[in-house]
């Protein structure tokens, strides 16, 4: 008997993917997922923050996937490697600062290596034709499959039909009449063929598989390059954009407002590195201070903070501030009237 | 028992740290992992089960989580 072919499919934990991955089985392919952590990911981090999220089931969409389809998932920490995507994108933004193009190139580029160290046969995508404008196009397909060098080895089952046969289909061992012909913006072929396979209550990710698609999110991330004067970041930065309200009074400085207990706790974890502040006289959040403040700035940071506390119409609110190293005053401040907060303020 | 510390860290990458220390053990050997997202009671009994690992406990004490594995064999 021939060894059974071996394929990976990258797993998003979306419909699409399950889909692809599925369709290869169904042909009697050995099929492992492949998932990549880039930091950016709308999977995961929410649920732990936000205590709205915390009432929903919590579940890994991605892991969610490979036991439906009874498969391995191997996640793949890129954090460090998915910054030079992010900041020198070669095939530039999407509507905001997500780099789907290169983002796709380079995860199927990861796959490929992943594929040569593990002597796996070809790369699976839940890609489809016009499903996304900028990196799922009829031209754009073929340069995911060209810049990452799996050529092809990069099986998209879902509009197969619609693409020359990759190599499996020409070596004859993945029948091309059993694949599919997807094509558009519908989602209605992949919710008949989710129905056809009985899946039920998969995740459908609304813009996109990150934060980099959300238009608040990548307004943050924007500010934080200016105003840091160059384009870089690390996970703890691209993590606090994630919660909080971002408030700006000026270029040196910026505050994080916790919006809830569960964002409060969360920002908790990074008060030692910022100047924070927490009013004490009433109840309210927790606020750090990103930047150097000057003390005018502090002044002005602890009566925005008392604006977001229960204090918010009282004469006066103690708010304690506390410095980087560790030192802390209280200060009686007049709350910010909420009228005056200048729009541009808020990122 | 080989210990993974993956506190203050958010999901998925306690199942990073713990797939990535499994990578090093054999069949039968046991993994404690720490971590404090509470995702992770989750997220890493999902990840043992398409693996073939078993969870052999889960203690929360305070806000410490720790999750016990026996690995599976491949
Ligand atoms: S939405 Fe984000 S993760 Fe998905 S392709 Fe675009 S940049 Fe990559």
């Amino acid at each position: 008997m021939t060894e059974k072919r071996k394929a990976v499919a990258l797993i998003s934990g979306g419909l699409d993917s399950l889909l692809a991955a599925r369709v290869m089985m169904d042909q009697g392919v050995h099929v492992e997922g492949i998932n990549f952590y880039t930091g950016f990911c709308v999977e995961g981090h929410t649920h732990a923050i936000r205590k709205k999220d915390r009432d929903r089931p919590k579940r890994n969409n991605a892991l969610w996937v490979a036991e439906q389809l009874g498969i391995k998932l191997h996640i793949l920490d890129i954090i460090e490697e998915y910054k030079d995507i992010v900041i020198n994108p070669k095939h530039g933004y999407g509507s905001n600062l997500n780099p789907c193009l290169d983002c796709k190139i380079f995860m199927v580029n990861k796959a490929r290596e992943w594929i040569d160290d593990h002597g796996f046969d070809c790369i699976v995508t839940g890609e489809v034709i016009g499903q996304r404008p900028k990196s799922q196009r009829r031209d754009t397909l073929p340069v995911v499959a060209r810049e990452s060098g799996a050529d092809d080895r990069l099986v998209r089952p879902l509009c197969a039909k619609n693409l020359p046969p990759t190599r499996p289909e020409k070596e004859g061992w993945l029948d091309r009449d059993k694949l599919h012909d997807f094509s558009g913006r519908s989602r209605k072929p992949q919710m008949a063929l989710a129905a056809h396979y009985g899946f039920e209550d998969y995740a459908q990710p609304a813009g996109g598989c990150c934060f980099l698609t959300d238009k608040q999110y990548s307004v943050k991330l924007a500010d934080l390059w200016a105003t840091r004067g160059k384009r870089e970041y690390e996970l703890d930065d691209i993590m606090l954009l994630k919660v909080g309200r971002h408030i700006r009074p000026g270029p040196n400085y910026k505050l994080i407002v916790g919006r809830e207990e569960g964002e409060n706790r969360f920002m908790e974890g990074y008060r030692k590195r910022f100047v924070h502040m927490l009013p004490t006289s009433h109840s309210g959040p927790l606020v750090l201070l990103d930047g150097e403040p000057d003390n005018n700035d502090i002044e002005l940071a602890a009566r925005l903070t008392a604006r977001f506390s229960q204090g918010r119409d009282a004469e006066r609110v103690i708010v304690e501030v506390t410095g980087k190293n560790g030192e802390s005053r209280a200060l009686a401040v007049k709350p910010y009237p909420a009228e005056q907060v200048p729009a541009s303020w808020y990122l | 028992m080989k210990s993974v510390d993956a506190r203050c860290l958010l999901c998925p990458l306690p199942v990073i740290r713990t797939q990535d220390a499994v990578a090093s053990l054999q069949a039968g050997d046991s993994l404690e992992v720490l971590c404090t997202d509470p995702g992770a009671i989750h997220d890493i009994p999902a990840w043992c089960r398409v693996h073939g690992h078993e969870v052999c406990d889960i203690n929360e004490q305070e806000d410490t989580i720790t999750i016990t594995i026996r690995v599976g064999s491949p």
